[in-house]
């Protein structure tokens, strides 16, 4: 399956960084080589909201200074990056795909940022999200729609859709998403590519414009699942700048790739495999379990029965952390300000001017969430049943190392479709369950449902066995590479 | 169960949340806030009086740091980024009382 985008050459990221270690290719080259391939495809696809030409330009010159002085750059030397448009660039507008946050131009990097670019990284452009990366489309974006590069009458799932478009199209070899409640996975799983959301604290958040802060967490999306773990390795490990961020150093994830799955206990979770996902989508997940099952693990049915009020649960606690966190566009320090004669109806005109028909949705769902005489009922209700979720995990992690489960009921999806917000929710039943209970979990591209399209499969670990869960991956990957060619 | 969202609920958390709906927007999203509320009966209908409620997923508390001066963001490219300054300060409307 290649990318719909003609002219691509999609090189990994660690074959870009090997050849420009060595000096074998510079960064230059590799920059203007990827930046001709978004000039050509970006009219079509609409994955960026800024491609940052100049910008890339100069650090890629940097990098090639730095390994003509005999300087190694790093493990990304030269990669081109592309960034989710709700991680803050300093200098570099940041807009979360909202018209409140239009032209900001953030006054620090988050710390992803500066931790890749450190690694030899290069960012080529901020790409398209859901606003507030509340979606599973892209539709919601302020700014138009990014396009699946697979089928531009298709989403590319959200809300990271510019960044799994980006990688899929060969824009950019590797890209940072967002994951509150699956924006990373279900992308990745449309558009057939690697993603990875760490554990909740793996990776910190400085510098992400909050969503749900109980659940968001960075990371990869890559064509190898390789790259994914090269790419944590320099994300991960804990930053003072966030007070969430796991007090461990970067786990060793490359160099564990390859010591395989024999003897790994893997369950595929019953409850996500039944009504409402896709007889192929199934059938792969099944295919999946027969290729660890080939590799040494051992694999078998699992029941975690309280992932079935996953959906239910997240859609009250994320909207409630989200009117809290947005309360901060107010129109006084940054972004849109629409005057009016008084603060307070200052503030008014430009949330409503501001924020477009599904943030305001979640904004009132939270809000009512949490007010008096519902908040019982609501909230505390759902953060109960994500202590039930958080249980029945760890019951399935005494019998299993890892567990399995499809990362989207469905292939792509036309624009459109799924107009209803409760129908376009349903679309991360699959993902949920891993943002409550803070664990972390893939997608890996495993072959086409019956439209042709791509098919994620998920591989789910307990908290910090990003190392265990990237083995699993990785023998996934493979086993599609041989089926493919025979 | 709670009783179903009304439109004077909508009202009052639009308020709340300053935003402003128009008459098609008040319906159209109470219509649409009752269906995602109605999906979540399933979590209201259970028996959770003995279940803790997690908050975060991270058993951290309390996360102190040394107080150490260290370098902090640059004030000019701070106000830069605002609607309004002047001096070193955000400028707003008044905030109390009705405009004269």
């Amino acid at each position: 399956m290649s990318a719909a985008v003609p002219g691509s050459t999609p090189l990994s990221a660690a074959r870009i960084a090997a050849a420009v270690r060595r000096g074998e290719r510079s960064a230059v080259e590799v920059v203007e080589q990827h930046l001709a391939v978004i000039a050509e495809g970006e009219p079509q696809i609409h994955a960026f909201n800024a491609v940052m030409d100049d910008q890339a330009r100069r650090a890629a010159a940097l990098v090639d200074q730095r390994v003509a002085a005999g300087d190694d750059p790093g493990p990304l030397a030269g990669v081109p990056l592309a960034l989710k448009d709700n991680l803050c660039t300093r200098g570099v507008p940041t807009t979360c795909s909202s018209r409140i946050l239009e032209g900001w131009r953030p006054p620090y990097d988050a710390t992803v940022v500066t931790r890749l670019v450190l690694a030899g990284a290069i960012p080529v452009g901020k790409t398209n999200l859901d606003e507030f990366a509340m979606g599973s489309s892209t539709e919601n974006s302020a700014f138009g729609p990014t396009r699946n590069p697979h089928d531009q009458g298709r989403v590319p799932g959200g809300s990271s859709g510019g960044s799994a478009a980006a990688v899929a199209a060969g824009f950019a070899p590797l890209a940072l998403g967002s994951d509150t409640g699956g924006s990373i996975r279900q992308p990745a799983a449309l558009c057939g590519v690697v993603g990875l959301k760490p554990t909740y604290g793996r990776v910190s958040r400085y510098g992400l414009v909050a969503f749900a802060s109980s659940l968001d967490q960075i990371g990869p999306l890559t064509s190898t699942v390789a790259d994914a773990a090269v790419a944590l390795e320099v994300i991960a490990g804990h930053d003072p700048l966030d007070s969430t961020s796991v007090p461990e150093p970067a786990p060793r994830l490359v160099s564990r790739l390859d010591e395989g799955v024999d003897g790994l206990r893997i369950g595929v979770v019953t409850e996500l495999m039944g009504e409402g996902i896709a007889s192929d989508v199934r059938r792969r997940v099944e295919a999946a379990a027969e290729a660890l099952g080939a590799a040494g693990a051992k694999v078998d049915d699992v029941s975690v029965p309280a992932v079935t009020y996953g959906l239910s649960s997240y859609y009250l606690i994320a909207p409630a952390e989200a009117s809290s966190n947005l309360a901060r566009y107010d129109g006084v320090r940054y972004g849109l300000r629409v005057d009016a004669p008084t603060t307070a109806a200052m503030n008014t005109a430009t949330r409503t001017a501001g924020f477009g028909d599904e943030v305001k949705r979640r904004i009132m769902l939270g809000t009512y969430a949490l007010s008096a005489g519902y908040y019982d009922a609501y909230y505390g209700k759902a953060q109960k049943v994500r202590t039930l979720i958080i249980r029945d995990f760890a019951t399935a992690y005494e019998s299993f190392d890892l567990l399995l489960a499809p990362v989207s009921p469905t292939t792509a999806f036309p624009f459109g479709a799924k107009a209803d917000p409760l129908t376009m929710y349903l679309s991360d039943v699959c993902t949920i369950p891993s943002n409550l209970a803070g664990d972390p979990a893939v997608s890996v591209p495993f072959g086409a449902g019956d439209d042709g399209l791509p098919i994620g499969v998920q591989v789910l670990a307990p908290a910090l066995a990003e190392a265990t869960m990237l083995r699993a991956a990785i023998v996934l990957e493979d086993a599609m590479a041989r089926e493919v060619s025979t | 169960m709670a009783e179903r969202i009304t439109t004077a609920d909508v009202v009052h958390v639009a308020a709340l949340a300053r935003l402003e709906l128009s008459a098609d927007e008040l319906e159209l999203f109470t219509g649409q806030l009752a269906a995602v509320l109605d999906h979540a009966a399933d979590v209201e209908a259970l028996e959770l009086s003995e279940v803790v409620p997690t908050a975060h997923p991270l058993p951290l508390v309390n996360v102190l740091r040394d107080d150490v001066v260290h370098r902090s963001l640059d004030r000019h490219e701070v106000l830069d980024a605002a609607p309004s300054v002047e001096g070193h300060r955000f400028r707003v409307p008044p905030v109390l009382g009705e405009p004269s």
